[in-house]
């Protein structure tokens, strides 16, 4: 039953036990050295410890091909698991990097600590082989999420983003803890694979996994920013310090469908309905984000909803229930989190040096800085879905899983739902390119990290999605045997 | 010995004051005393499931410790968040808190 203990199940975790690690140092270093404060250069301390740790785990803990449970059946480990972890930890070092000039944040060291716990937590989500270890995992994630969000407390956007992020949160985690409960009470088991037999076993009635499924959908629809549990993304993403909403709307997202996979696992077998749901709750999350994107006139407002339409295609892919579609959901998250984390970081930029996030102050930004215009054409022509960018490719592969699956109309509404986001995407282009800058616009100055973390994400978007094929085999590999 | 099922109609009862409560409070305060409301009713859910269904095995005693380490540490950002927002607006009437929108 219970899976004994192996010592070298530590090696398994040693991403994560680094983490820990640069966090313990980062409080020393703050406390040490405090011209660390002024300076902003905690971040980048932050940035590096983070990116060794994901260094350690692809040299020394990069899992094979096998599956294997770890301390008695509460992690798992896979490759599946492995991407997501590495995602949370590319998106962690960019987040921190990206921190490292932010007026309310950059200069305290609890932030970075409170980022890495929430790393922690999400590399966790992605382990979890168990509803115990699930709900610890993601309450790491959510309650570090609900601090950094309302981190800023000088900004009383951020702090009404921090308790609307916050009562959002808790009210759909409770949700997902009460169908946990109820899981737990009709198998009598906590781990996943042995609440899959008895469910299949048929020892759940069907109305109470009915009532357990929608009270699951709506705990990770919250992560996920899905309609109709999406009412926070767009307040929560405009008021939080802008490299804080990065991370939310890129790890978070991504950890959630993981979480959603680990947990369809368990779910789909039994429920007919969960389908139709899911892709009920796909098409409208497509349909609404794009429409409400189009509406738009604050930037980060306009990535929400854009977020919210991003969450809409990649359930489309859920829902065949392929490993097909489920590589094509972990390539399309690839490409994702780099693509959103450069958008975001041209509007951490931009806002740093005219301290607007209004779409019409973009106006002649490709005559102020030319560099920052074009890593922004890059990042929105990809999220536009644009060839030879990684955000088509990502695409393609969720529109080829969808069509193989036989789903033909989901996938014609998808790619009407793209079109209708090429639109806004272009009209921002347009005010970037287009229109002439104000008088006496200065040029906008940008610090060594930014411009290193803009081209390392810029390249990365170019590279996955020129050379697609050896990163979408490696989804396909890691979408092995999760159903 | 009282059967399963009213500690589950109690927990169900608990648990549905407490979204109703997080419903049609207006005040942050209350919404967050109503969370609190749902995760009890989570816990007693646990617990009797745990006694009436594997009182051998302790993951269901380990699951409701957790939901209950869980509901403290949330409750105390949840608090620090509302005073936060107390301190600039002198206000914790959720709809006050209303500088984002479109």
């Amino acid at each position: 039953m219970i899976a004994p203990y192996v010592p070298a199940d530590w090696l398994v975790l040693l991403p994560e036990i680094a983490l820990v690690v640069v966090a313990v140092l980062l409080a020393v270093l703050d406390v040490a050295y405090p011209q660390l404060r002024r300076t902003g250069e905690l971040g980048i301390y932050a940035g590096i410890g983070i990116a060794l740790a994901g260094v350690l785990g692809i040299v020394f803990a990069l899992p094979g091909s096998d599956r294997t449970l770890l301390f008695g059946g509460m992690l798992r480990s896979d490759l599946f698991a492995f991407v997501f972890r590495m995602l949370v930890i590319f998106a962690g070092v960019m987040t921190a990097l990206l921190s490292s000039g932010v007026r309310g944040v950059s200069r305290h060291g609890e932030y970075f600590i409170l980022l890495i716990g929430a790393c922690l937590g999400m590399n966790f989500m992605a382990l979890s082989a168990d509803i115990i270890m699930l709900y610890l995992a993601l309450e790491t994630t959510s309650i570090a999420g609900y601090v950094l969000a309302g981190f800023a407390h000088g900004d009383d956007h951020a702090a009404e983003a921090g308790l609307k992020y916050f009562l959002f949160g808790a009210a759909t985690s409770g949700l997902l803890v009460y169908g946990l409960s109820l899981l737990y009470g009709f198998t009598g088991e906590t781990g996943l694979a042995a609440i899959a037999a008895a469910v299949g076993d048929g020892q759940v009635p069907p109305a109470a996994l009915l009532v357990i499924n929608m009270l699951l959908l709506a705990g990770i629809g919250f992560k996920l920013a899905a309609v109709p549990f999406h009412f926070w993304a767009p307040d929560v993403y405009e008021g939080a310090p802008t490299p804080v909403t990065a991370f939310i709307s890129t790890a978070s997202k991504a950890v959630g469908f993981a979480v959603l996979f680990r947990i369809m696992s368990v779910t789909v077998p039994m429920s007919a309905y969960l389908l139709p749901l899911l892709t009920a709750i796909s098409v409208l999350s497509m349909t609404l984000g794009n429409l409400a994107a189009l509406a738009q006139r604050n930037i980060k407002r306009l990535l929400a909803y854009s977020s919210i339409a991003h969450a809409g295609y990649v359930l489309m892919a859920v829902v065949t229930i392929s490993d097909l579609g489920t590589a094509a959901v972990v390539f399309y998250l690839i490409t994702y989190v780099v693509t959103n984390l450069a958008a975001f970081a041209v509007v951490i930029i931009f806002a740093r040096v005219s301290g607007s996030d209004e779409i019409a102050d973009y106006a002649g930004l490709s005559r102020r800085s030319p560099y920052l215009a074009l890593a922004m054409l890059v990042a929105f022509l990809s999220l536009a879905g644009v060839p030879p960018l990684a955000g088509f490719f990502g695409k393609m592969f969720l529109f080829a899983a969808v069509v193989e699956a036989g789903l033909i109309w989901l996938a014609i509404v998808g790619v009407l739902n793209a079109i209708l986001g090429i639109y806004y995407y272009l009209i921002v282009l347009k005010v970037v390119f287009v229109y002439p800058a104000p008088e006496g616009a200065a040029s906008i100055d940008v610090p060594r990290v930014y411009s290193v973390s803009l081209a390392v994400l810029c390249i990365g978007i170019v590279v996955l999605g020129t050379v697609a094929g050896p990163w979408f085999d490696l989804a396909l590999q890691s979408a092995q045997g999760i159903y | 010995m009282v059967p399963l099922s009213w500690y589950l109609v109690l927990a169900a009862l608990l648990f549905s004051i407490g979204i109703y409560g997080v419903l049609a409070r207006a005040n942050a305060i209350g919404i967050l005393m109503a969370l609190e409301l749902m995760l009890n009713g989570v816990i007693l859910n646990i617990v009797a499931f745990w006694r009436y269904r594997g009182p051998t095995q302790v993951s269901g005693q380990m699951f409701a410790i957790i939901v209950f380490a869980v509901a403290a540490a949330e409750a105390a950002v949840g608090l620090a968040l509302i005073i936060s927002i107390y301190r600039r607006r002198g206000t914790v009437v959720a709809e006050d808190v209303s500088l984002l929108k479109w």
